[in-house]
């Protein structure tokens, strides 16, 4: 039985949309996977002796532990956010000849492979090799190393029990905020209250018992809770959340390109994925940060300024366009049957673009505080947005063959994405710096921002001979786009 | 009001679709049968310029479909659920059709009293977005919606699929009073045959994508059309 589950579990792997994209796409996506997993790989062998190396006369080993607890919450508000028990993927086995009880340990089994518990991993088991190999006690050793992996299966079940409670999640996050002010402003050691638990495993090893104990109470706690709610109308329904309507009658006002931009508003505003990029956007007016700040300037970042500068009012446009038209497309046919021109339909999504670039831009006013120059900068970045960004990304959008299907998850999710999205990068990102650095090479930095924003206004100006452009290049794609978005990922 | 000239549909070498020559006058109610796979679907996203035919062209009131966009000011269709938009309530999605059709609120409102039987209080009010509606309720808003701002041609693929026997019956009175006045062009298509050939009074039977019988209906065209189908 077990050896049927595997190979589903094999076969919705590799029959996923995730296989069936581009060579260059999976090369870049085992890349990332690999650097993650170095990454935590190198934390966990270097942990040690960074830390001998910043706090001598101290055990890394104590430092680690004094850190869990914090470690251990965030994980937990990681798993909340990220992490679902996957009772779907048992819905098509209710009616088969399986015990349900084997249905619901293989659901808990399975969730104990996830990528939340083996991450953790990759630091821990080098971490105590280190440690052994530092001539730390060898069961003690062991004895911290497996009580962390049961811990982190103990979370595991823990974040299930929870199963959303918006209750529970606050009472975490208040827990790990008031955890961390109070060892901020050093009215309690949380530190080393915690790291002494943790210490306290190392120097008696058998206390691993209690997260072994922890780990199976709450498998049973939860297989008990699954057991027997195994049925369509509790835990294996889709969720169907109540429909909240938001009077947008304000948006009539913008004459005839009103109900598109409704249309746009509800879709941003209800569907996982535009609704993070949505909100990503407004993360992203924080990235001058890194650039403006005085150091960053001396450090001779000065030529990557304009690329910052387009970035900090450019969330939307850049991570909203380069998906148009996609982000219809599941009702792309219908909406080409419908009785609008196309350049209606354009214009809202041109609209929609240059009216958040405008509130990214007010939001960005803060940047004053390091120097006008560096405001004008960004003040050139949100004109090269709205002027050229917004139509080069719709042009651009022409070119998109895959549908996007709007409830999964923005974090990770390649759908929609082809080799376009990696080309039109290009222009955006390497326009602005190679206009400002020939221009401000030879006649100084305030030509070099306003050779950035003249092509902005230049855009702006003859936005409707652009816009004609555009139109007659969706016409003509337009059978391409309807067929290629019926395909299902 | 329909004019199809020599259309064919090629897939590389395998043809879908090929029909000489298919007249469709106004006022008519035209049925569409065949079987899995007969070019039903075809025809109809043809019509809508969803598709490109390979040759031939088809006219829609005097106007070709993949030329001008005009045909669209007086056509309604509902094909599949991918005519709605998931993320919308039924209500907003009225708003947003009559919108595109020139109907203001009161309009929509008035519009859709009429359609207050046929809902069987299952779609308005219920505060549901479309994609969380059965699919027998989103087959009902969407053939609402295709009705929306007095269409002159009225295209519905597949109807009375998953509709229940009450809302099929009522459907049917909905699509014979559209034809009364002989205004409204309807073309339907079905794999159940006693409902078409309820309503309609001309039926097409379409196999391999070539028209096998063109008939127009009576007492005996039901019978005709089971023998037909029951080789």
């Amino acid at each position: 039985m077990i050896g049927h589950f595997l190979k589903l579990e094999w076969k919705q792997y590799f029959r996923s949309s995730y296989w069936q994209k581009s060579i260059a796409l999976n090369i870049v996506l085992v890349f990332f996977a690999l650097y993650m997993l170095v990454s935590f790989l190198l934390l966990g062998v270097g942990a040690f002796f960074f830390i001998e190396d910043q706090l001598p006369g101290q055990d890394p080993l104590k430092v680690v532990n004094s850190f869990l607890v914090f470690a251990l919450l965030g994980d937990l508000v990681f798993r909340y956010l990220m992490q679902k028990l996957p009772v779907m993927n048992i819905k098509p086995m209710l009616t088969l000849p399986i015990k349900k009880s084997k249905l619901v340990h293989y659901v808990l089994g399975k969730s104990m492979v996830s990528f939340f518990n083996f991450m953790p991993l990759f630091f821990y088991v080098p971490f105590a090799i280190v440690l052994i190999g530092k001539d730390y006690n060898v069961a003690g050793a062991l004895g911290w190393l497996f009580s962390m992996l049961f811990i982190t299966q103990a979370l595991n079940f823990i974040n299930f029990l929870i199963n959303k409670s918006n209750v529970a999640f606050g009472v975490i996050v208040v827990l790990l905020g008031g955890l961390i002010a109070l060892q901020y402003y050093e009215i309690y050691d949380v530190a080393s209250l915690g790291g002494s638990l943790f210490n306290a495993i190392y120097t008696t090893p058998l206390l691993v018992i209690i997260p072994v104990i922890a780990f199976i109470g709450l498998y049973l706690l939860n297989y008990k809770q699954l057991r027997n709610r195994v049925y369509l109308d509790d835990v294996v329904s889709a969720k169907t959340k109540e429909a909240n309507s938001v009077d947008l009658s304000w948006a009539d006002r913008l004459g005839d390109v009103a109900p598109f931009i409704k249309n746009d508003i509800r879709l941003i505003w209800r569907n996982k994925r535009p609704k993070t990029v949505f909100l990503l956007s407004f993360v992203f007016v924080l990235y001058g940060l890194l650039f403006f700040t005085n150091t960053g300037i001396e450090k001779g970042l000065l030529y990557m300024t304009p690329f910052a500068a387009v970035f900090v009012t450019g969330g939307f446009v850049i991570n909203y366009g380069q998906f148009i038209p996609a982000w219809d497309s599941t009702n792309y046919k219908m909406l080409m049957s419908q009785n609008i021109r196309y350049r209606k339909f354009l214009e809202s999504k041109w609209y929609l673009m240059i009216v958040i670039t405008s509130i990214l831009y007010i939001l960005s006013i803060p940047y004053l505080y390091f120097g006008i120059d560096k405001f004008l900068m960004i003040t050139a970045g949100a004109i090269f947005n709205i002027g050229f960004n917004s139509l080069f990304l719709l042009y651009a959008g022409s070119f998109n063959r895959k549908r996007i299907d709007l409830d999964k998850s923005a974090f990770a999710n390649y759908q929609g994405t082809s080799a376009t999205q990696f080309i039109i990068i290009i222009p955006i990102m390497v326009l602005p710096v190679v206009l400002f650095a020939f221009f401000n090479y030879f006649l100084g930095y305030n030509a070099g921002i306003a050779s950035i924003a003249f092509i902005g206004i230049i855009c702006l100006v003859f936005k409707n001979y652009f816009m004609n452009l555009i139109e007659a290049k969706y016409l003509r794609d337009k059978y391409a786009a309807i067929h290629a978005f019926e395909k299902k990922a | 009001m329909i004019q199809s000239k020599n259309i064919s549909k090629k897939y590389g070498s395998a043809e879908v679709l090929n029909i000489e020559s298919l007249d469709i006058p106004k006022g008519e109610s035209f049925g569409l049968v065949g079987n899995n796979g007969a070019g039903k679907t075809t025809f109809f996203n043809m019509l809508l310029d969803l598709i490109r035919p390979t040759s031939g062209k088809i006219i829609n009131n005097n106007i070709v479909v993949n030329e001008s966009e005009e045909w669209k000011t007086f056509t309604g269709s509902f094909i599949d659920e991918t005519f709605l938009i998931g993320y919308l309530t039924p209500e907003e999605y009225f708003d947003f059709i009559g919108d595109l059709r020139g109907m203001n609120k009161a309009d929509v409102a008035s519009f859709l009293a009429q359609f207050e039987e046929f809902f069987s209080g299952e779609i308005l009010g219920k505060k549901k977005y479309l994609r969380d509606l059965s699919k027998g309720n989103q087959k009902k808003a969407g053939i609402a919606a295709a009705l929306m701002g007095s269409p002159e041609v009225v295209i519905l693929d597949e109807p009375f699929a998953n509709l229940d026997p009450t809302t099929q019956i009522r459907l049917k009175k909905i699509l014979k009073t559209l034809t009364d006045d002989r205004e409204v062009t309807v073309l339907v298509s079905s794999h159940d045959l006693s409902h078409v050939t309820e309503v309609c009074e001309r039926i097409v039977v379409l196999d391999n994508g070539n028209v096998v019988k063109d008939i127009q209906t009576s007492e005996e065209t039901l019978k005709e059309l089971e023998s037909y189908f029951s080789v």
